[in-house]
């Protein structure tokens, strides 16, 4: 089944005079691990934004499951949706515990229910809870609030989950542990997930395919092999490029 | 000076209810009205801005003279004091309501609105605890200003403890007029005292 289908999409902000997002078309399958590439500004926050309507698309539609999500009450399409946001964006008055909390708040689950959940996602993203549960973002270090966001997102165990590089202020042991972790939580069929990313080496990892943009446009949408193998423009062949000088910069350091 | 104190205690306490009365009336209406202000401020953004500018210019007329303004139409007496009061409290409570809730980092209403949160809903659980701070400041000012202001009142017969003044300086009686302003003064900066602390 069809998990999510952008349909010739564009978006343009006011006083731009490009398109953030420029006729995009595509179509991901339920159960795909999606990740998002490419350099800043290339518009990768506005791809994922569209898909829970924080922004309206000037032209095109997107599909959630067969349904035109344009059609759809807003605030319902947002509670399906699992959003980790970029600039994390954790409640400051509200405790860690409480931050996570919010969706299931709003959707009256039963408070043993809230508290049990909340401490298995701090589990998850390897927060002790004791230690954190009753702390407040401000008295968390960058890398901790990001995966509280995580936690916070992961709540109702939505089935389709964006992504804004949530793993952007984490250290890289941490960071490797979260994506093994991740990879276990997308698991099987049923969970769609779209992951934005600068990192190359974590786009490709983690993707079963792999967009890579540029400009407001999709280059390549493909999978990391496929990409490898036959990058589709010269965009893409300096981004694997990229990783080969680095590869060399490795090999020579020995 | 004592002496007066006690012999007219109960001339003055009566003043003195009646300035709290005043107050008190007048901060539940203007609380009220700008609540009822901001919350339109906050789904039509022009709106915040244009009732700021035109409570601006009414909080800058000397209330002597809105006091004026308003006898042909609502007579002497208390409801006019109160109908101008509140109207000068729109300026503070707004300027300080509508800032105070359009601060909050929009990286966290968007996390809000991204998790499906309804607007009141991030309006009653994020932006009003956030914006706790300036909501109280304005409440302050307008409760200061609200019996600073209520003193003048007294000039059309709205009663409080600018009677008190008034009818010192009218009968040249230096004790009701320190007594008058030691009182109004007083009460001013002592309940100002005490919701600074409450701020904290
Ligand atoms: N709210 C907005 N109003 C106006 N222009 C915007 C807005 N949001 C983004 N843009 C512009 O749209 C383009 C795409 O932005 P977007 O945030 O999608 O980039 P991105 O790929 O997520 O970048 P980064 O990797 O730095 O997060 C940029 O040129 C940006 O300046
Ligand atoms: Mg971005």
């Amino acid at each position: 089944m069809k998990a999510i289908e952008f349909q010739n999409i564009s978006k343009r902000f006011a006083n731009a005079t490009m398109n953030a997002v420029n006729q995009v078309n595509l179509s991901i399958e339920e159960g795909e691990f999606i990740t998002i590439l490419g350099s800043s500004g290339c518009g990768k926050t506005t791809l994922l934004k569209m898909i829970n309507r924080l922004y309206e698309p000037d032209e095109g539609r997107i599909i959630l499951f067969g349904e035109d999500i344009s059609t759809v009450d807003v605030v319902k399409l947002r509670r399906r949706i699992g959003y980790v946001i970029q600039q994390v964006g954790l409640f400051p008055h509200m405790t860690v515990a409480e931050n996570i909390a919010t969706v299931p708040k709003l959707l009256k689950w039963e408070k043993e229910k809230i508290e049990e959940r909340s401490r298995e996602l701090l589990q998850l993203v390897g927060l002790d809870a004791e230690e954190y549960r009753n702390r407040y973002p401000a008295q968390l270090s960058g890398g901790q609030q990001q995966r509280v966001g995580l936690a916070r997102a992961l709540a109702i165990n939505p089935k389709i989950m964006l992504l804004d590089e949530p793993f952007g202020a984490i250290d890289a042991i941490n960071r490797m542990k979260l994506q093994d972790e991740l990879l276990k939580i997308h698991g099987g069929l049923k969970k769609t997930f779209l992951f934005v990313t600068h990192d190359i080496n974590e786009a490709f990892k983690l993707g079963n395919r792999v967009i890579v943009m540029n400009e407001g446009k999709i280059c390549q949408f493909d999978t990391p092999r496929g990409i490898k193998e036959h990058p589709a423009d010269e965009f893409v062949a300096s981004l694997i490029e990229s990783t080969r000088e680095q590869k060399e910069f490795w090999e020579e350091l020995k | 000076m004592t002496n007066y104190v006690i012999k007219h205690a109960d001339k003055w306490m009566k003043a003195f209810a009646e300035h709290i009365w005043i107050v008190l009336i007048t901060l539940l209406l203007s609380v009220l009205l700008a609540s009822a202000l901001t919350i339109g401020a906050m789904y039509v953004n022009v709106l915040g801005k244009i009732l700021i500018q035109i409570f601006s210019v009414i909080y800058s007329i000397p209330s002597l003279a809105l006091f004026a303004l308003f006898i042909p139409l609502t007579g002497l007496g208390m409801d006019t004091a109160i109908i101008v009061l509140v109207l000068y409290n729109q300026y503070l409570l707004l300027r300080n309501f509508i800032t105070g809730l359009n601060e909050v980092d929009p990286a966290i209403l968007e996390a809000a609105t991204g998790m499906g949160m309804t607007k009141v809903q991030i309006l009653v659980q994020v932006q009003l605890p956030l914006a706790r701070k300036a909501l109280f400041t304005g409440l302050r000012l307008a409760v200061v200003s609200t019996i600073g202001i209520a003193t003048i009142a007294a000039s059309i017969n709205a009663g409080g403890l600018g009677s008190i003044l008034f009818d010192g300086l009218r009968t040249m009686n230096v004790y009701k007029i320190v007594w008058g302003a030691v009182l109004a003064g007083g009460f001013a900066i002592v309940t100002n005292e005490i919701l600074q602390k409450l701020e904290k």
